[in-house]
């Protein structure tokens, strides 16, 4: 009786196994499986990227995996995956892998657009988040608390204005801490008295942004390297590239891959 | 056939004794890769270090929770400050002066209100509790006093329940006895029907306490997750469920173990809680 009743579930099961293996080559033409990990802000738009690539080249797999900037280093030194991708430069000690700029993202810093303020020194916005200016009057407005507004640790946004901005500062235990772009965008929209920084592809009419240095955010002072708080989005890969993770890359670098960024808020080549 | 129905019910008993005894599993299961993953920090980095030290910077090597936990009893403390009073008078008026159409009426609606997600709870705090906070009494608005506002709404159904039970279990010839000793009615509520249901009221509110330092989301949303001990009621916070939630996305290593850490001092408290409410204080019921 028992013994009848495996002699269905195991067949059953093999083939249940059999069918979900991926080496099943019922399918015309082989797949070919690019691997990518890293940088969780390059992640979404390397999604948007593979989901527009594998339109054209149905016979590309593109396995894109989180994990952060550090990791994503240390899996292609590992060569465990294909590509990298990393929003922040190599350190030292990663120097021999190589690097390939796809796009640059601008950090905003941004204010409620009811606040008057509409420019500040990069020094300036390094003393707001390190504490030792706490006060909208030591600024040119009124004699209220500054609420300023970060991102959790860990966070790509966070570490590239730490790099870009804090250079060396620790931010202040009393910053309030939200954990995504839009979470800050909200909070930053609601409260007159707020300050933060977002990803400048996310900014828009609820929030004003600051000029920094006399320097306006654009996608045009940015290209002309005026404005300072920008961070690279790289991928990153040890030697040469396969032919076939080469087409994916290329395909980034092209016109149409170029677009697709630049709609998303980031500062492509072409514009 | 007898043979068949004995071994029907036996077959029943086993099935249900297997789920029941599933449920302690995952408790169990639960139990077990929280410390296999938060207790590796505590060795390497020291007890004393996480539990009272003061910085938190996981990516670079500070794992300091004090503070957390400091912000997470404060938050408590505020919701209990303001749900307790409200939630033992709603159960007084429901055990000993409403009408019965009343109760059919009130009891389902505080149901309901134990049923809204926490998230809901969240989202009206930030559209409207913290803006008023922010223009009434001053600050960002995400603070201290928001949060425990919110929260003591939310333990509200929690405590009402309990008490409201410990009420009802009063015997009704203690309530004869002291009508006959010529006692108005407050009187008898205030000084025989609350202090013999004492220990149900007061387990009430540390169950509700228990409810109250485990509500991420709401909290999340309202509290302004600042890393510092809040020096007033208007400073912002960061609760220990509020740290886990906040940071898991983008850690990885010692930030991730740092995160389970997190994990096992929340439950160790909450355990301490639940003990203290279930043990401690229904003994002394027994006596």
């Amino acid at each position: 009786m028992r013994l009848r009743r495996w002699a269905i579930i195991l067949p059953l099961l093999c083939a249940f196994l059999v069918s979900c293996s991926p080496n099943s080559n019922d399918r015309p033409g082989r797949k070919h499986t690019i691997t990518i990990a890293g940088s969780t802000s390059v992640m979404p738009f390397t999604e948007k990227l593979a989901e527009h690539f594998v339109v054209d080249h149905k016979n590309f797999i593109i396995d894109v995996q989180g994990g952060g900037s550090t990791a994503g280093i240390q899996a292609v030194i590992n060569n465990t995956v294909d590509l990298g991708m990393s929003s922040r430069e190599l350190k030292e000690g990663e120097k021999t892998l190589n690097t390939i700029t796809i796009c640059h993202d601008g950090i905003v810093v941004v204010v409620h657009p009811e606040n008057p303020v509409t420019e500040m020194g990069l020094d300036q916005v390094r003393q707001i988040f390190s504490g030792r200016i706490s006060n909208w009057s030591q600024l040119g407005w009124k004699d209220r608390k500054i609420d300023a507004v970060s991102r959790e640790e860990g966070s790509g946004t966070r570490s590239a204005f730490e790099d870009l901005v804090m250079k060396g500062k620790e931010i202040n235990d009393a910053t309030m801490v939200q954990d995504s772009n839009g979470s800050v965008k909200e909070v930053v929209a609601t409260d007159p008295y707020a300050i933060g920084y977002i990803s400048m592809g996310l900014v828009d009419k609820k929030v004003k942004p600051v000029a920094i240095d006399g320097v306006s955010p654009s996608i045009k002072t940015i290209k002309s390297g005026r404005y300072k708080i920008v961070r690279p989005f790289l991928y990153i890969t040890n030697g040469e590239l396969e032919p076939k993770a080469r087409q994916f890359v290329d395909y980034i670098l092209s016109k149409e891959g170029q677009t697709i960024l630049k709609n998303e808020g980031l500062v492509g080549f072409y514009d | 056939m007898i043979d068949r129905t004995v071994f029907k019910e036996r077959f029943v008993k086993w099935v249900l004794v297997a789920f029941a005894l599933s449920s302690l599993l995952f408790l169990f299961l639960i139990f077990l890769f929280i410390l296999a993953e938060g207790l590796p920090l505590f060795l390497k980095v020291g007890v004393k270090n996480i539990i009272f030290g003061f910085k938190w910077a996981p990516t670079k090597g500070y794992f300091g929770i004090f503070p957390m936990i400091i912000s997470s009893f404060l938050v408590t403390i505020g919701a209990l400050v303001i749900g307790a009073p409200m939630g033992l008078s709603c159960a007084i008026y429901l055990s000993e002066y409403s009408g019965k159409k009343m109760k059919m009426f009130l009891k389902p609606a505080l149901e309901l209100l134990a049923g809204i997600p926490s998230v809901v709870f969240g989202f009206l705090g930030v559209i409207y509790i913290v803006p008023l906070v922010r223009n009434y009494l001053g600050g960002s608005g995400f603070s201290l006093i928001s949060t425990s506002l919110v929260l003591g709404v939310m333990i509200l159904p929690t405590i009402i329940s309990i008490s409201f039970d410990a009420l009802v279990s009063v015997p009704k010839t203690y309530r004869e006895g002291s009508a006959a000793m010529g006692a108005t009615k407050w009187q008898t509520i205030y000084k025989v029907i609350i202090p013999s249901a004492k220990s149900g009221i007061l387990a009430s509110f540390i169950l509700g306490m228990g409810r109250a330092i485990g509500e991420t989301m709401a909290v999340i949303m309202i509290a302004g997750n600042a890393l510092k001990i809040p020096g007033s009621i208007l400073d912002p916070l960061r609760t220990l469920t509020g740290n886990i939630a906040l940071e898991l996305a983008y850690a990885t290593g010692d930030h991730r173990l740092g995160l389970f850490s997190t994990g096992v001092v929340l439950m160790v408290i909450i355990m301490i809680l639940n003990y203290i409410a279930n043990f401690g204080i229904k003994r002394k019921i027994a006596k």
